[in-house]
């Protein structure tokens, strides 16, 4: 029945199986019914995880170190546990940002650019290269053995059969083919394979399917059971020795390492990216995968560890360990399981081989030919009408080419490992990628600069240390920088870098690679801030929550300009459909209605980056928009820290402007207090100086009236004339005092009426009339004829009118004083005017005979004559009624106080 | 929607998140060195290895807790 052409018709019919159902769920996405749109299928997408390597690998691996193969399933399970928070937030920020591929995500992570994109694609293709030629060599491996049934005979050594005769030639050829019709029929705009996730998820269940029936056949057909397998091996001591696992530091460490590199490989695997990220149709799918997912994990290894023992048992020697799955089968005549284990294999490495080249396919054409295109053909490129055949070409091409290197590493150095040691080669290659993505998800001070010199360093120690060994172990390469290393520093054994033994090879690479790559990271990012570009998507990338786009673009393009150059890269008429599908989201009716804004370029920019990569769609659409420079303000927004911090630094100065201000206000209060308190100090001691004269005279004058009984009685009349003068004098000077306080504190009493002014003037003239004739002063009096009246108090303004004339008196001259007052209207006003022919006050005492305590004259040479407050209290009384009082004067003619009061019309109400 | 259910509905998910993440330390700690190193000696459970049957059945137990914590956190 295992004839050899028996087995090529029914993988082909398996292929054209999943032919037939990739074409039936791309009809049902058309018709608006997707089969992929369910959490369990996407679930089973991603156990693309499992390839040949734990369909083959795992028993291959168990057979030799026991529980060895189980990291490589933990690790992913411990991953989905954290998927909830670093699987969605990738997929917000891909679908967000109409990422494409992992290239593309860190290219848009650092500023969109270019190089980067390029990088993680060569990277990325280098690195998976083993893991193809591990499919390759599985494959060709087991269809090898199937055919010489019964015979179980090993396979040739690789690289040993001429080319033509070389099946694994074959199986490339083969599955070049297979993927290019399978996966580049027609270019999509949103890079989103429909039938291809749907013939994965169905890829995964016929090979958990087929590795579970050949557990249960070899633990419970060959054996008794899980308890029997494990019985058996018991008693074998070489087998027992399985049953426990190294326990050392580097037994443990190894195991851990493992354990993270595969927790990063789950999600950064270019086809793990490709199914978990780009093709995850609704992020809710994750919630069922977190524990799917592991649980499928779970079951395709349960019966590792019984075949594997049954391996052992029944061929001690001479059959690869990797072949039992396959071998065992055919040992005991079960055509049927052996046929369904190959097929079984092969869905594993098609699977893989399918959305790992695809992945890579993209990544090659959008972030590494069509960049160096765009750069140095564009004139070329812009007379071609439709490029969505060239991007079809270039992915076939890169496609046939990335299976192509991949036999060629199988010839070279496939036969110097275990299939999980090929695999674990592009584990460590991938895991590079890990602080630039995560990295790149939770940190906003990543460079464009950190991220190239970390990816660089991370895969030049990754090349030097297993990459190059892995040919130097196949004979490729001379062996002497193995043992030597490089240059015959022994430090730098690739191996037992700086001397560092104990390691296995792998925990050995993931160090150092991982050190330099994390290192040079933070490093170089540390350098200099990220410019504008970088921070723009650094904010969109790790505040994924937050928002999920921004209107980068500044400026505009007709759809005249946009819809021809999405027409040349989708076809024109994808292009013409998502162009009107863009017109009615936004109300409107025709795609000639679209108006030529930043929203129209943004959206184009989107369209083009589902077909060519996210860095190529920014130079292609910045070729048709005109955009505004980027200003001052905007780059600020953008900044989204840089403005925070800069608007609480602003918030800062106000508030210590405020500070300085309150400080300065305090500063004015006290010195106004000072004064205040200087002021009183000084009216105090003058107070008290003015009261002290008086005091001293009468209390002179009474010693002397009481020491000497002898004076005769008119000296003690004129004694006493002058103690009852001084002593009125004194009662004055407190009347007045007081009073003084009471009109500054505002405590005066006031009654204020109409008052006829000239009635009030002439009285206090008369009232003064025997002091005048006294002194033999004459009075000149000129009232005016009829009342004019102003709102006062009469009292007050009789006070003032006796301090004016008294005052008047005082100054003149013994003989021939005269003093004249006059009262007239002035506008609206009237004037009082008290006028003497005295010595006149100089210019600069005019004021100064307002002040407290201040007389006329010289102070030293002439005795006071008043109390020095007459004045200051007059003037705050016709201040008070809205008046004021001045003093006009020459020395030598005279002195003429005159004061205004505004005239009360008592038609006004008052007020 | 009343901004309630809304916070509701945050609070919940960060509930998820918080559980899942747990989780993971949780998985951390029993598939590595020292635990693993406990049941790293000869013995049988049911006739399995002790090393065995305490991976696969944390593993299994552990699988159990996560759908749990995503599938019910998310639905009540």
């Amino acid at each position: 029945m295992l004839q050899g052409w028996v087995v090529v018709v029914v993988s082909f019919a398996y292929l054209g199986v999943l032919f037939a159902i990739a074409y039936w769920a791309d009809r049902r996405a058309d018709g608006g019914r997707s089969v992929i749109a369910s959490p369990t299928v996407y679930a089973l997408s991603l156990a693309v995880y499992c390839t040949t390597w734990t369909f083959y690998g795992s028993v291959g691996r168990a057979a030799a170190t026991g529980i060895g193969f189980l990291p490589i399933y933990l690790g992913p399970t411990l991953m989905l546990a954290l998927g909830w928070f670093v699987l969605r937030k990738m997929v917000r920020v891909a679908k967000a940002n109409r990422i494409t591929s992992i290239a593309d995500f860190v290219a848009s992570r650092y500023g969109k650019s270019q190089l980067l994109g390029g990088l993680v694609t060569v990277i990325a293709v280098v690195g998976v290269i083993p893991y193809i030629a591990l499919q390759l060599k599985a494959v060709s491996n087991s269809f090898t053995i199937l055919i010489h049934y019964p015979e179980i005979i090993m396979p040739a050594k690789a690289g040993t059969a001429p080319l033509l005769q070389d099946s694994a030639f074959y199986v490339a050829i083969i599955l070049a083919v297979f993927t290019i019709l399978f996966g580049t029929r027609h270019m999509d705009a949103t890079e989103r394979h429909e039938g291809m996730v749907a013939a994965i998820a169905f890829e995964s269940v016929i090979k958990l399917l087929a590795f579970f029936v050949v557990g249960a056949f070899v633990t419970y057909g060959i054996y008794d059971g899980f308890a029997d397998v494990f019985d058996r091996a018991q008693a074998s001591t070489r087998l027992s020795a399985l049953m426990t696992t190294r326990d050392s530091a580097a037994g443990y460490g190894s195991w851990a390492a493992l354990t993270f590199l595969s927790m990063l490989s789950v999600l950064l695997l270019p086809r793990q990216f490709q199914i978990a990220v780009v093709e995850n149709v609704d992020e809710s799918h994750v919630r069922r995968a977190v524990w799917l997912f592991p649980l499928y994990l779970f079951l395709i290894n349960i019966f590792v560890l019984p075949i594997a023992i049954g391996g052992l048992l029944r061929f001690p020697t001479g059959v690869d360990a990797d072949t039992f799955v396959l071998t065992l089968p055919m040992a005991h005549h079960e055509q049927t399981i052996a046929l369904l284990v190959f097929i079984g294999g092969l869905s594993a490495a098609t699977g893989m081989v399918i959305v790992e080249t695809i992945a890579l396919s993209t990544m090659v054409c959008n972030d590494l030919v069509m960049p160096a295109l765009l750069r140095a053909r564009a004139r070329a490129l812009h007379a071609r009408q439709d490029l969505s055949g060239l991007l079809l070409g270039i992915r076939r091409w890169a496609i046939g080419i990335i299976v192509l290197l991949g036999y060629i590493y199988f010839r070279a150095a496939g036969e110097a490992y275990a299939l999980v040691s090929i695999g674990l080669i592009s584990f460590a290659a991938v895991a590079q990628f890990a602080p630039a993505v995560i990295g790149g998800l939770y940190w906003k001070g990543g460079t464009r600069e950190g991220a190239l010199a970390g990816l660089l360093a991370g895969f030049a120690v990754w090349s030097y240390t297993l990459l190059l060994p892995s040919f130097a172990k196949s004979g490729w390469l001379p062996g002497e920088f193995m043992t030597g290393g490089l240059f015959g520093i022994e430090m730098l054994r690739p191996q037992q870098m700086f001397g560092l033994q104990g390691l296995d090879e792998i925990t050995h690479c993931l160090l150092w690679s991982l050190l330099a790559n994390i290192g040079a990271y933070l490093g170089i990012s540390l350098v200099r801030m990220p410019n504008a570009a970088e921070a723009s998507q650094a904010t969109l990338f790790v505040d994924a929550k937050e928002r999920d786009s921004v209107a980068a673009w500044r400026g505009g393009a007709a759809v005249a300009e946009l819809l021809p150059l999405a027409s040349r890269f989708l076809g024109p008429e994808r292009a013409r459909e998502a162009f009107e599908r863009h017109a009615r989201d936004r109300g409107l009716g025709r795609v000639d209605d679209l108006p030529a804004d930043a929203r129209l370029a943004q959206f184009a920019e989107g369209l083009l980056a589902g077909a060519i990569g996210s860095a190529s769609a920014r130079v292609m659409v910045a070729s048709q928009v005109q955009e505004e420079p980027l200003g001052l303000d905007e780059v600020m927004n953008i900044l989204d820290e840089a403005s925070q911090v800069r608007a609480y630094s602003r918030e800062l100065e106000e508030k210590s402007l405020e500070l300085e201000q309150a400080t300065a206000e305090l500063r004015a209060a006290n010195a106004q207090l000072r004064e205040l308190d200087r002021m009183k100090d000084d009216f105090i001691s003058t107070v008290s100086h003015e009261l002290r004269t008086p005091l001293t005279s009468i209390r002179a004058f009474s010693e002397m009236l009481l020491d000497d009984p002898d004076i005769d009685l008119d000296e003690r009349k004129r004694f006493l004339g002058i103690i009852v003068g001084e002593a009125g004098r004194l009662s004055r000077l407190i009347n007045q005092i007081l009073d003084m306080a009471k009109l500054e504190s505002g405590r005066a009493e006031w009654t204020t009426e109409s008052v006829d002014l000239p009635a009030v003037v002439g009285a206090s003239v008369e009232s003064l009339g025997q002091m005048f004739r006294d002194k033999g002063v004459e009075v000149g009096i000129d009232l005016l004829a009829g009342p004019v009246k102003v709102f006062a108090d009469r009292d007050r303004l009789t006070q003032v009118m006796i301090n004016l004339l008294s005052n008047a008196q005082k100054f003149v001259p013994d003989e021939g004083g005269c003093v004249s007052v006059v009262v007239r209207r002035e506008g609206n006003s009237v004037l009082v005017a008290v006028n003497d022919n005295g010595p006149g006050i100089a210019t600069e005492d005019r004021e100064l005979v307002f002040e407290k305590f201040r007389q006329g004259g010289s102070v030293l040479t002439d005795k006071p004559h008043g109390t020095g407050l007459g004045l200051p209290i007059s003037r705050q009384i016709i201040e008070y009624f809205g008046g004021r009082l001045w003093v006009e004067s020459a020395p030598g003619r005279g002195a003429t106080f005159q004061f205004m009061l505004p005239i009360h019309d008592e038609s006004a109400p008052s007020t | 929607m009343p901004p309630g259910v809304e916070s509701n509905i945050m609070m919940r998910s960060r509930l998820v998140a918080q559980r899942l993440a747990a989780l993971f330390l949780l998985g951390c700690l029993l598939f590595n060195f020292p635990l693993l190193a406990l049941f790293n000696r000869d013995g049988e459970v049911l006739g399995i290895p002790l090393l065995y049957a305490y991976i696969f059945g944390a593993w299994l137990a552990l699988i159990a807790l996560m759908a749990l914590a995503a599938e019910r956190g998310g639905r009540q």
